[in-house]
């Protein structure tokens, strides 16, 4: 579909009577809503993006409020979903998904939740990009031995295991910024986390370890783009080596690094979900999708809706960035339709 | 060909004497040590612990002596023994003489278990998990990109692709719990946990016995890792598939009038499989060691949780011991495929 649109519109363009040009975004952007299932997953994501900023006006409970008399409550509709919950479950009908075992709403922790997973798909890729897009284009622009050391170094990085890297590196910062003195920087660090409920250290780590795709992408995208003739014409009228990188390389090899970090979001915000699984995450009573379906599955049998929901919503996020990076990369590279990881 | 492959193999050297030494530096900079208890131990055993291991020496000799441990081959008189600093992983007997390889030393976390027992116990279990996952992801993955491609821009590849989609956006830690609770403990049909074969293992890695005794325990653990892998492939050979139906040779083929059918299998799909061939390598060391989540939710006695727990607990051999293995994994499956590449699309030549 998107592919035939953009030679529709590529035809349209070669027509001699047009009224309005469109820039190269533009077209982007048309493509992108045409495609059903790209747009599905941008609904998706804003309906989140609205459900995080206003979590305190959706949530009937705040997340942290316990009620041990309310442990394990389920509403009535589940139990007629699994029939076998009205032998032993605490009736609850005031918790629309039935509350944790500390009798903790769970439809409220799963809508603070989205708080953690969308700042980790929004600021990791930022920090990676961020990392990514510097060295790589270093790396390309200088070419010759700094590109081939440079290269080799992530050559290197990709020969470790990503989650063991990142655990360790969350044992780092943990251990390290546990009790620091007042007044130290690490201190303040320890203190910004804190105040985040440790999601500052997730981000930070997922952004060490993502960066390293982005950099070679950006390198080969830098090498395709330098011997082109229009930074050949830049460089006779005595542009500087940063006004060429920053006004002239950058902006032209912008598109595929998009669609490469819209589509390792996913990864970022299943990274969180599974430090929090394993219990090196958020700090608790912090809600994270990946603590609750932890918590969730040890209660698998007796109370199953403690762990589906939160799964539910996080296998929902997931989908909505997997489909939206899709379309972004049928929008913004037509040819390229399916190809890449 | 045998320079290039040379070339590589003292490449790989340095990339692993590298990660060793990163990792190295990475875990002796976390704080903490292994004998760091919440229960005091009083200081002379902590010190008589700390020395027995080495630990108090200069963190340089610890990491040489690691790094000789586990690569300088020894040769002794001595059969070898029970005792945990005695414990190589190949034993030769040479007329008299013991040639003894590679000691990846002890682990703090028990006093009788050592690193290389850990290799000998879990890696098979681990292993065998893996090479079904990716076994899996590629008879899920391959159709499903074909079966894309010859219906480009129909519903059936919407379809694929949204499967494919699927495949990566339902998490292990989503999708291995809910299988349990339908097959495991809903339905009965699987066991919920477990692994069907124990040590000791055939040639150090293949299980003994391979009846549906050993295979219903692996069923859902390797579907779960498996299909999460099996969207990449898809994708790939999707567009793979895509990019060289258009090539000239097939019109040719088609020119000649061959069948659809025999267009597709003689002709495209060698051709289209190639790249495929190239992820493979990474995704079987990421599936052979990095399956912790699945062996979580299983219950499997993998390898995975060494990965976790080692960190947590400081115990440092067991830590250089499962990064190093991870990197050997992936840097020896790259290097094999690279080797098959050549061997598939004679073009490339490696100079």
């Amino acid at each position: 579909m998107a592919t035939a649109t953009a030679k529709t519109l590529r035809h349209s363009a070669n027509q001699p009577v047009r009224t309005k040009s469109r820039s190269l975004w533009q077209e982007a952007m048309g493509r992108l809503v045409r495609n059903r299932a790209a747009l599905t997953g941008g609904i998706i994501i804003i309906l989140l993006v609205l459900t995080a900023i206003f979590a305190d006006f959706i949530a009937p409970f705040p997340y942290d409020k316990q009620s041990l008399l309310h442990a394990n409550a389920v509403p009535t509709w589940i139990t007629k979903v699994f029939p076998w919950l009205q032998l032993y479950a605490v009736p609850g009908e005031q918790f629309p998904m039935g509350a944790d075992a500390v009798g903790r709403d769970l439809f409220s922790r799963i809508v603070y939740g989205t708080r953690v997973s969308l700042a980790v798909a929004f600021i990791g890729p930022i920090i990676s990009l961020f990392i990514g897009v510097i060295y790589g284009s270093i790396s390309g622009f200088f070419g010759g031995r700094i590109d081939n050391i440079m290269m080799r170094v992530v050559d290197v990085l990709y020969a470790f295991p990503g989650l063991l890297f990142i655990i360790l590196l969350m044992a780092f910062f943990r251990t390290t910024l546990a009790q620091p003195e007042p007044g130290t920087f690490a201190y303040y660090v320890g203190e910004l986390d804190a105040k985040f409920g440790g999601l500052l250290f997730i981000m930070i780590g997922i952004g060490l370890t993502g960066w390293e795709t982005q950099a070679r992408v950006t390198r080969g995208q830098v090498l395709s783009v330098r011997e082109k003739e229009y930074i050949e014409a830049a460089r006779t009228i005595g542009a500087t080596n940063r006004r060429i990188m920053f006004r002239h390389i950058l902006p032209n090899i912008l598109g595929p690094l998009i669609v490469l970090e819209t589509l390792s979001i996913p990864s970022y915000i299943y990274t969180e979900a599974f430090l929090s699984f394993i219990g090196l995450g958020v700090n608790p009573p912090t809600p994270s999708w990946g603590s609750m379906i932890s918590d969730g599955s040890r209660a698998l049998r007796a109370y199953p809706n403690q762990a589906i929901f939160p799964a539910l919503a996080l296998a929902i996020t997931m989908f909505a960035f997997n489909f939206l990076g899709d379309g972004l990369r049928d929008a913004l590279e037509p040819r390229l339709r399916g190809t890449q990881g | 060909m045998s320079a290039y492959i040379i070339r590589r193999l003292i490449y790989m050297l340095v990339v692993l004497f590298v990660v060793a030494g990163i990792t190295f530096t990475l875990m002796h900079a976390v704080p903490g040590g292994p004998f760091d208890n919440e229960k005091q131990l009083p200081p002379e055993i902590q010190a008589n612990k700390e020395k027995y291991y080495h630990l108090n020496d200069p963190l340089y000799l610890q990491f040489f002596s690691y790094l000789s441990e586990v690569t300088i081959p020894r040769v002794t008189t001595q059969p070898p023994s029970l005792r945990a600093d005695d414990d190589y992983l190949l034993n030769l007997k040479i007329g008299n003489y013991w040639l003894k390889w590679m000691n990846f030393g002890p682990s703090y976390a028990s006093r009788s278990r050592t690193v290389n027992d850990i290799f000998r116990d879990q890696l098979p279990v681990s292993f065998q998990l893996g090479t079904f996952a990716v076994l899996i992801a590629v008879m899920i993955g391959a159709p499903l990109g074909i079966f894309s491609a010859l219906n480009h821009n129909k519903w059936p590849d919407y379809l694929g692709i949204g499967l494919a989609i699927m495949g990566v956006s339902v998490p292990t830690i989503v999708l291995g719990p809910i299988l349990v609770l339908i097959f495991g403990v809903w339905l009965k049909w699987l066991p919920p946990s477990g692994w069907g074969a124990k040590p000791p293992f055939v040639l150090g890695l293949f299980p003994s016995g391979l009846g549906w005794d050993y295979f219903k325990y692996a069923v859902l653990p390797s579907f779960v890792l498996g299909f999460g892998s099996s969207a990449v492939i898809a994708r790939l050979t999707r567009a793979s598939l895509l990019q060289v139906v258009s090539d000239d040779y097939i019109r040719t083929a088609r020119a000649k009038g061959l069948t659809e059918r025999a267009i597709i299998t003689v002709h495209a799909l060698k051709n289209a499989l190639i790249p495929v061939v190239t992820v493979l390598g990474p995704l079987f060391a990421a599936l052979v060691t990095g399956t912790f989540i699945t062996e979580l939710v299983f219950g499997i006695p993998g390898l995975g949780k060494y990965f976790v727990t080692s960190i947590s607990n400081r115990d440092y051999p067991v830590i250089m011991g499962t990064i190093l293995l991870y990197a050997v994994f992936l840097v020896i499956s790259n290097l094999v495929v690279d080797i098959i590449y050549a061997y598939l699309d004679p073009r490339i030549r490696y100079n």
